[in-house]
């Protein structure tokens, strides 16, 4: 059975009398421990997906299912335990004022868990930052550090489901690998299913199964990876998308994964 | 001595504490750049110490009259900055008046702004018709004369230094509901609010825990600027009988009793006018000061 599954999903934003249409009729289906990734440029609905399935823009028609059963309106504390997101800007998704310990303990304060201590060390081994760091705040950190802390952040409660908003987009290219790479792991680790959102087939490619390429709100293609990687696709705008970015995805293959 | 300044200055705090004592650290070096913040901090603790020991700093009884030494010129021996028209030392009076200027400051200051605060974030984090009612009331605050409306409110309380004080108070906290207002709209839609609504927060714990801080700087700032206009306020209400009774030694009263004889006998004004004027001088150099310390936008750098 499909863990996440979107039918026909619509999103519409009303403002002053307009009426605009962000996601159409779209659906997809993704397994436990697949990584789903939604391609397509800024403004095709794609991050309004996710926030359409944490409860943060206003879902208009169809229906969000995660595990079989639909989604509680409002999404409720036993949701935040399932599904858990990470934002594309590390520089404005962490409190300025809090330090990394109190932003990594908040989520288990809230839901009464017990030894934050140990699991506020242990999150931020996880993702790779030495346990020095716990008290320091988001503006002594680089962009990727924060983005670790915002990862680490997003697996306290220890979520099936991670949503990534274009997790690496503000980061520049060799921190965007090691957080990739990161990501892929703790994948593995915690057996974690991703729906993952970019602009960048490279990104994708590195890292999802399957894939949706979205054009103004609509289903466009839907193909696996291995379709991406013979350039095996249907539509004249995902091999545009794919042209654009191709160059960088041999450089990506060349490459040894470590 | 130096072993502390590493210890505060460490990048990488092993406490809770330690990175808060850093951080303030930190906001001390600069506000200690800042000379006129410096200047208004000095004369801020000047209040303060003078207060707490006025009566081993005084000359004399504030209350003692001696009507054979009345009016005396600043200069006389024992009496430097001269005597009133009930021949009681003006010195002694300003410095136990110290106590009852900070004692409103002090009753002001935490409760105005927590009251504006407390609106100002409901309203811009709800939004809706929660903020359209509770901003529509601080319409309504605002549209009156502050004074006029503290008048109109000790009137019916009567006066006395705990009714001026609420009536200041009273009218003091729609700006800072208003600050607040404006940061928590600017705050409330970021993604760290997003995050911490996706953890499961409820909404009282990501006011008082995640927008409240962002919005304190301004707050603090605000209040500390708006201190010399409580100052002037009390003063304004001592001065037109509606505030501390006589014959408390309150500097708006002193002002209010030396009017007559302004002329003549310049001094029984002037000396408790230049104690509100370097006072509230000292809060607004020091309201600057703390602008450039805490406003979010620099210290986030």
């Amino acid at each position: 059975m499909a863990l996440i599954e979107i039918d026909d999903l619509t999103v519409t934003f009303r403002s002053k009398g307009r009426e605009v249409r962000a996601v159409e009729g779209v659906s997809l289906s993704v397994e436990p421990r697949e990584s789903y990734g939604l391609v397509g440029e800024s403004g095709s609905g794609k991050s309004t997906i996710l926030r359409a399935i944490c409860g943060m823009a206003p879902v208009t028609g169809g229906s969000i299912r995660i595990g079989g059963k639909p989604v509680p309106v409002p999404r409720g504390r036993a949701f935040s335990t399932e599904v858990q997101m990470v934002f594309q800007d590390p520089y404005a998704s962490l409190h300025p004022r809090h330090t990394i310990d109190r932003t990594l303990s908040e989520p288990l304060a809230i839901h009464g868990v017990p030894g934050r201590d140990a699991r506020v060390v242990q999150a931020l081994t996880d993702v790779g930052l030495p346990p020095a760091f716990r008290f320091r705040y988001p503006h002594q950190l680089s962009g990727g550090q924060r983005q670790r802390v915002a990862i680490a952040r997003a697996l306290m409660l220890r979520p099936k489901i991670l949503l990534l908003d274009e997790p690496t987009s503000a980061l520049d290219a060799s921190v965007q690998a090691e957080v990739l790479n990161l990501l892929n792991r703790l994948r593995e680790e915690q057996g974690l299913t991703f729906l993952m959102v970019s602009h960048d087939l490279a990104v994708i490619d590195h890292m999802c199964d399957r894939i949706m390429v979205l054009q103004h709100g609509r289903t466009v293609e839907e193909m696996t990876r291995d379709d991406l990687a013979s350039a095996r696709m249907t539509t004249a705008y995902a091999r545009s998308l794919f042209d654009a970015s191709a160059d960088r995805m041999l450089d990506a293959s060349t490459e040894p994964t470590p | 001595m130096t072993t502390l300044r590493a210890w505060l200055s460490d990048p990488n705090p092993a406490s809770r504490r330690q990175a808060r004592l850093g951080q303030a650290w930190l906001a001390w070096q600069r506000i200690r750049r800042n000379r006129l913040a410096m200047a208004g901090l000095v004369i801020v603790g000047l209040l303060l110490l003078v207060a707490a020991f006025a009566p081993l700093i005084a000359p004399h009884d504030p209350l003692t009259q001696d009507l054979s030494r009345r009016l005396l010129p600043p200069g006389t021996p024992g009496n430097l900055l001269g005597t009133d028209d009930f021949g009681r030392d003006i010195l002694s009076r300003i410095i136990f008046g110290a106590r009852i200027t900070l004692y409103i400051i002090a009753l002001v200051a935490v409760t105005a702004p927590v009251l504006g605060l407390l609106i100002g974030t409901v309203a811009g984090y709800f939004g809706g018709w929660v903020d359209a009612t509770l901003m529509r009331l601080t319409d309504l605050f605002l549209a009156f004369p502050r004074l006029i409306l503290a008048l109109a409110l000790v009137a019916v309380l009567g006066p006395g230094i705990e009714n001026a004080v609420l009536a200041i108070a009273l009218t003091a906290w729609p700006p800072y509901a208003r600050v607040a207002r404006a940061e928590t709209l600017t705050v409330r839609s970021s993604d760290y609010i997003a995050a911490i609504r996706l953890q499961g927060a409820s909404s009282p714990r990501i006011i008082a825990g995640h927008v409240v801080p962002m919005c304190l700087p301004s707050v603090i700032i605000r209040v500390t600027l708006d201190m010399a206009g409580v100052i002037l306020i009390a003063a304004g209400l001592g001065f037109l009988g509606l505030g501390v009774l006589p014959p408390t030694p309150e500097w708006g009263l002193m002002i209010s009793s030396g009017r007559k004889f302004l002329f003549e006998q310049w001094w029984v004004a002037t000396m408790p006018g230049l104690a509100i004027f370097i006072v509230s001088l000292g809060f607004n150099l020091l309201g600057d000061g703390l602008r450039d310390v805490l406003d979010p936008r620099s210290a986030s750098r």
